[in-house]
Order: C-alpha cells, then sequence, then structure tokens
C-alpha cells in the first residue's frame, strides 16, 4: 500500500474526489479524510455565477508539495494526496481535495485542516468572482506570510467587494 | 554592468500593468526592491504597484532586500486567494 506523499498537483484537469481519495490508506490506517472545496453560488450576499482560478503553475506545483511534505510529518505517515484546478469552474465544480490517512483519526483531522489552511495562505493562486450581474473581481487575497504587503496603491476600481 | 531579470504578473497586478511578463536591466548588485522602485518610477499604471509586494525569485518567496542574477524570474505575488 501507499508509504510515500503519493500525489501532487495544480492544473486544469477536472478532481474526481474519490480518485483522490483512493490514493491514500494502508492496513495500518483507521483513519481516512477527504477535504474538498466546492465552487458556491454566493460571496459577500452576492450572487456569483463561476470562478476562475488563475496560477502560477510552476511555483504553486513546488509549494503545494512542501505544504504536503509538512502535513505528513503532522501526520506521522506520508500518505497525503492533493488536488488543486485551475481555470474556469461553474457552480458545484470541485476547486480542490484533500485526502490523508492515519492509524489514529486525529493525526488526519490535523494535517487536513494544515493543508487547507496553508493552501489559503501561500499558494499562488488566485480567483476571480463572476457575479450574476455579469461584472467581476478577483476575491481578496492573503498576503503570504513573510512577504511584503501586496494591496495595490490605488484601489482597483474593477475589484469586487 | 547590467543584469537582467525576467518579471512575471499574475491576477490583480496584471490587469493593472497590462503585461503578465517584462524583462527589466538593471544596474548591477541590485536587489528586489531596486526592481519595485524601478518600475513603480515608470509612472501610471506601474506606480500603483505596491511598494512592498510579496515577490517570488526563482519560484521561492524572497524578502526585498534579496539581490538578484541576470536571468533570475521575479514573480509580483498579489495576495494569494487558493482553495
Amino acid at each position: 500500500m501507499s508509504s510515500r506523499v503519493v500525489h501532487c498537483s495544480v492544473g486544469p484537469d477536472v478532481i474526481l474526489p474519490s480518485d483522490v481519495l483512493a490514493r491514500v490508506g494502508a492496513d495500518e490506517d483507521g483513519a481516512a479524510l477527504l477535504f474538498v472545496g466546492v465552487v458556491r453560488n454566493h460571496a459577500d450576499g452576492r450572487p456569483v455565477s463561476g470562478m476562475r482560478y488563475d496560477a502560477y503553475v510552476d511555483m504553486a506545483r513546488k509549494e503545494l508539495a512542501v505544504i504536503a511534505d509538512e502535513a505528513a510529518e503532522r501526520l506521522g505517515t506520508k500518505r497525503v494526496a492533493v488536488e488543486h484546478r485551475t481555470g474556469e469552474l461553474s457552480i458545484g465544480d470541485v476547486s480542490v481535495a484533500i485526502a490523508v490517512s492515519s492509524p489514529h483519526r486525529a493525526e488526519s483531522f490535523d494535517a487536513a485542516r494544515y493543508v487547507i489552511e496553508e493552501i489559503k495562505k501561500r499558494l499562488p493562486v488566485w480567483k476571480r468572482e463572476h457575479y450574476e450581474d455579469g461584472s467581476g473581481g478577483w476575491v481578496e487575497g492573503t498576503i503570504p506570510p513573510g512577504t511584503g504587503r501586496g494591496a495595490l496603491v490605488q484601489p482597483d476600481a474593477e475589484r469586487g467587494p | 554592468m547590467t543584469l537582467s531579470v525576467n518579471t512575471l504578473f499574475f491576477a490583480s497586478y496584471r490587469d493593472l500593468v497590462g503585461v503578465s511578463e517584462l524583462v527589466v536591466d538593471l544596474s548591477d548588485g541590485s536587489t528586489v526592491g531596486d526592481l519595485v522602485a524601478t518600475l513603480r518610477a515608470r509612472g501610471a499604471p506601474w506606480d500603483a504597484l505596491p511598494e512592498e509586494p510579496a515577490v517570488a525569485v526563482n519560484q521561492t518567496y524572497a524578502f526585498l532586500d534579496e539581490p538578484l542574477d541576470s536571468g533570475d524570474e521575479v514573480a509580483f505575488i498579489p495576495p494569494v486567494a487558493g482553495g
């Protein structure tokens, strides 16, 4: 069975969560967890019709592998599988799937949570919401820890709320 | 002597400056901070880039005092929003 960090990907392919989950697990594992991030139809009370994910793909692949390695240390196993999608997504589409497994549940919960929180803090990925009224805007993001102050000096007029 | 770096812009920064990639010549010994200052000195719309943006050099997050070498890939990283 799996014995190392099995899988990390960033790209336009459709994510099949059951396939991601199937990549982890071992006879010694009593816990397997799957987290799925899904495009929802609203943001700050505004109807959303879809989302575009842009990425600095080469760096995002490396950074995601680093995050998975850090999670593996928390997990006590190296059974971590993560996929992050890019491109145009519709409501209900899966944008990210994270699967982990470990002998006991605590480590799996901790590691899966760690991966999604670190993705949000530091993976070089951006998303642009398409609103029902035909307008759009970049989702206000998070400045990666230990880096600069990223807000534009003059607010971008097109930027969403 | 000059050095030449390839700068990359993503998402809201790319929308702002209108390009996704730009080769910039700098004097030897320049840092990431010098690159940011050089670009902002071009005037609008470049002066709307943050004075202290998050930046990655050769796909690793870097500080503004990091020295640059010719051929480096320097990406301006807007606040991230993955997940």
